[in-house]
């Protein structure tokens, strides 16, 4: 295993991370719709205890996509988030009142009452992917900072801090970039059409089914216009490429468009990931009684997002460009652990298939059975 | 302890950050203990209802289970806080020795994390969906889980007191990892693991002896308030006699590596051999510190003058001051400016071999090039003074009441018991067990204080102050979100312990 390819590797396991969160946001989707996909009281219960049972999942790849990027691309970890404070801080708060929502919203003795979680609830289903879909979108756009290391042996400033944002809102800049918006709302809806589709899936219940077909609609509608707007302007627009020799980073134009005709296979991965979501959307609004369609849609979400990820990153791309600095961009190269670390932690990664078949295991075991009314009143129901 | 606070905004960016980490630290830390306390209790509970099929154990196991949940979702919210303010707080910290820091809490989400979450949703929704056996399994997978969790952040927290298996490289000027076993299985990673794990079971074990206390007070659930005091009687004294022992390894570790620490945390400013551990102020047990530290009652323990002014060991190493460290540090950052200034001008290897030559030289003390007054090494005395006796004490009371309250529900001796059970005596009994919860988190939290107050101003131990390992941001945008977290956590906590509470009251309903 030579240096380059562990680097690659790594990119492809926090791509994987990555594309499998977007997936799981179906929780916040499903989440930000579940007034008007429940209804009523009882309605919006079943939804809230059908995602209820999976939040953890996308709680702990959040966690693990941020620890993987930690230890394999550091430099990432502490521009990106010591940079777009704000923006973290926001994405963070939103996924903490997720966290405590589910199990105190129904409990006796909640002081605040069910509405207020309920909110929180609604809140993250739409900030959470608003502003993971418009954090994704900067490794397209570019972000503002500046990476300067020998600031390090500065001993006479009272900071010596490598990394610096070249503005003073700290990562909200991003959201005036309406490009970063589209992909964002994007996200959003996507989030939406997989909730839908999830929920329709795992819960036994005719009204919530009938429902989830319109509602399912309005979702899809917005969001084949907006990533498909996107992603075209990502095919046409100029990118951040880098000469590997010599580390020089330059625009280089349909630098993406260039990369998906060299790397011909993410193109494939790409456009059988299109076809599956559609594939997916398509059949449960068309097919009467069908509900497995987050099945073809997740994958395909997977697989989409994947190929987004890579396609910004392999191939000499800087793959979290710097608008304020073009050198100070993240590569690959200039950004990731050394070749002891990337190797070790290849090991450690060795334990992923172990550790996803025993959540297929634990989920089949989980779901076997389909949400009923009758569970609400269990003991622990949400 | 905050000395920049409203000063100009780089300075006071670094105190806001530290009180930002901290308070999310400690709130992170009132919930973590209780969730592997717990799991030690509801995994014993669920397995005397796997072997005797008695619906009570069942109830008691969904109980116990119950009050978990409530406790969990806190304890994973503030949790994934505190990773992601490694980035957006401490970026200097996350790039400097990210290299190494970052694999130990990529490993937890992997192989922890995962399990953690996976199997807890098998244990609230599983039980009429999986075998009873897969189902106890779940719940010990569930405890595992937040155990080895608690393994990778603490390996990851004793380096950071100990930075071993490193090496810094010039040339992408941050330290990278030179052995993953040295870092995962250093020695002051297994004793802090083991007696921050340990001392958890107490806090679950006091929890458990607290609730069924209030039942017996209140003359409900008897088979359940009894045979749960049993097991979290058990579990308390097993579990306080092993933090006993592995605290005394930790303070050895302390003593081995980080000196200062354990001279501030008994206020000891001049040392030498045979030193007495103080009680309080003006009253010592002769000789008993030089014991702990060394395990001999003869040992030399350093005092805060000695580490400043510089001593020799009883084994002859000499010791610099801190002063001669400062210069030293100096030397060794001057020496690395030098060697990529030589290099970006295509220097010769040799004048590049003559800086790497005293950059490595001076390296063990290349933290020390950004202190500016060696006063800034001492860390606040006499929080870690007051902390460790809150701990030390706490713990010590500990051992006497759950070796009580184990003989009392097992009626030993029974001569004492003979005309009395334990559920039916005076009520002043059961308010102290009660009064022993809050008192099990002080205590938990004093020990947490004299580990990250003791290391002050490092964020990592002689190799990076907290003013060298920020982000940049002003101070007025960590002050707001100090202020939302503090809102926030405060807002919840209150939620928790209400519901808590009406869930207690409410009770299992057998």
């Amino acid at each position: 295993m030579t240096y380059e390819f562990l680097q690659h590797y790594w990119c492809f396991i926090v791509s994987l991370l990555g594309a499998i969160l977007v997936f799981l946001l179906f929780v916040q989707g499903a989440n930000s719709v579940a007034s008007s996909l429940g209804q009523t009281e009882e309605g919006r219960r079943l939804v809230y205890n059908s995602t209820g049972r999976k939040w953890e999942f996308t709680f702990t790849t959040l966690v693990t996509f941020g620890g993987a990027f930690f230890a394999s691309f550091p430099l990432f970890y502490s521009t990106s988030f010591g940079g777009a404070y704000w923006l973290w801080m926001i994405i963070l708060f939103t996924f903490v009142l997720q966290a405590v929502s589910y199990e105190f919203q129904n409990k006796i003795g909640n002081i605040l009452g069910p509405r207020t979680f309920q909110f929180f609830l609604t809140l993250n289903g739409i900030l959470g992917p608003l502003l993971l879909g418009g954090a994704v979108a900067t490794f397209f756009e570019g972000s503002n900072f500046i990476v300067a290391k020998d600031n390090l042996i500065d001993a006479g400033a009272i900071t010596p801090i490598i990394s610096s944002w070249a503005n003073a809102s700290h990562g909200l800049d991003a959201l005036l970039n309406p490009w970063v918006l589209v992909l964002g709302f994007a996200v959003v809806f996507l989030a939406r059409v997989l909730g839908i589709l999830y929920v329709m899936n795992n819960v036994a219940d005719d009204n919530i089914r009938s429902r989830g077909t319109g509602r399912l609609i309005a979702a899809a509608v917005p969001f084949l216009v907006l990533f498909v707007a996107y992603l075209v302007h990502v095919l046409l627009k100029e990118g951040f490429a880098y000469n590997p020799e010599t580390g020089i980073i330059f625009m280089e134009p349909y630098k993406y468009l260039t990369n998906f005709l060299d790397m011909w296979y993410l193109l494939v991965v790409l456009l059988i990931g299109v076809v599956l979501v559609l594939f997916g959307i398509g059949k449960t609004i068309f097919s009467k009684g069908y509900v497995g369609g987050i099945w073809p849609a997740g994958i395909g979400t997977v697989l989409t997002v994947l190929a987004l990820l890579l396609c910004c990153a392999w191939n000499n791309t800087a793959y979290y460009p710097s608008t304020a600095d073009l050198q100070s961009s993240l590569t690959l190269q200039n950004s990731c652990s050394s070749e002891f670390t990337l190797r070790t932690m290849f090991y450690v990664s060795l334990l992923v298939p172990f550790v996803l078949a025993y959540i297929i295991y634990a989920w089949r075991a989980i779901d076997a059975k389909k949400l009923t009314k009758d569970e609400l009143k269990s003991d622990h129901a949400y | 302890m905050f000395n920049n606070l409203l000063l100009d905004i780089d300075a006071g960016t670094i105190d806001w950050s530290r009180a930002q980490f901290a308070l999310t630290a400690i709130y992170h830390w009132l919930f973590v203990p209780l969730t592997l306390g717990l799991a030690v209790i509801m995994g014993i509970v669920e397995t005397i209802y796997y072997r005797t099929k008695e619906q009570f154990w069942k109830d008691a196991a969904v109980f116990w289970q119950k009050l978990f949940g409530i406790n969990f979702a806190m304890g994973v919210a503030t949790g994934i806080i505190l990773e992601f303010e490694f980035g957006t707080n401490w970026s200097n910290y996350s790039w400097f020795v990210g290299d190494i820091f970052g694999a130990p809490l990529a490993v937890e989400g992997i192989v922890a994390f995962f399990m953690e979450s996976t199997f807890v949703a098998v244990m609230y929704f599983g039980w009429k969906k999986v075998s009873p056996g897969f189902h106890l399994a779940s719940t010990w997978l569930t405890g595992l889980g937040a155990t080895i969790s608690a393994w990778w952040i603490l390996v990851a927290n004793a380096w950071m007191q100990y930075p071993v298996g490193c090496a810094f490289n010039p040339d992408t000027m941050r330290n990278e990892m030179v052995s993953f076993a040295e870092v995962a299985l250093s020695p002051f990673a297994v004793g802090k693991f083991c007696h921050t794990v340990t001392s958890s079971w107490i806090i679950g074990a006091v929890f458990c002896v607290g609730v069924c206390s209030w039942y017996m007070l209140k003359r409900r659930e008897p088979r359940l308030s009894i045979e749960s005091m049993k097991i979290g009687a058990a579990v308390g004294l097993v579990a306080s006699l092993l933090a006993a022992a592995t605290g005394h390894k930790s303070a050895q570790d302390v003593a081995a590596v980080q000196p200062m620490k354990l001279a501030a945390m008994e206020a000891l400013y001049d040392g030498g051999n045979g030193v007495g551990l103080k009680v309080v102020e003006g009253i010592e047990v002769p000789n008993a510190l030089s014991f702990m530290a060394t395990n001999d009652f003869e040992g030399y323990v350093p005092g805060i003058n000695n580490i400043l002014n510089g001593y020799t060991t009883p084994d002859g190493k000499v010791e610099p001051s801190v002063e001669e460290k400062i210069e030293r540090g100096k030397q060794a950052i001057a020496a690395l400016a030098a060697y990529r200034k030589a290099k970006q001008e295509g220097a010769e290897d040799s004048t590049l071999n003559q800086q790497l030559s005293i950059l490595n030289e001076n390296m063990p003390y290349f933290g020390y090039g950004y202190i500016r007054d060696k006063a800034e090494v001492v860390p606040p005395i006499a929080v870690n003074f007051w902390a460790f006796r809150v701990m030390v004490g706490l713990g010590g009371l500990f051992i006497l009441f759950f070796a009580v309250v184990l003989a009392g529900a097992y009626g030993w001796p029974k001569a004492l018991w003979r005309d009395r059970t334990i559920t039916g005596l005076p009520k002043w009994h059961y308010w102290i067990a009660i009064a022993l919860i809050p008192l099990a988190y002080i205590a938990s939290e004093s020990g947490w204080l004299v580990a990250e107050f003791g290391r002050q101003p490092w964020t990592i131990q002689d190799m990076l102050p907290t003013w060298a390992a920020v982000s940049d941001l002003q101070s007025s945008s960590v002050m707001i979100t100090f202020f939302l977290f503090l809102i926030l956590f405060t807002t919840m906590l209150a939620v928790e312990i209400n519901i808590m509470l009406k869930q207690i009251k409410k009770g299992p309903q057998l």
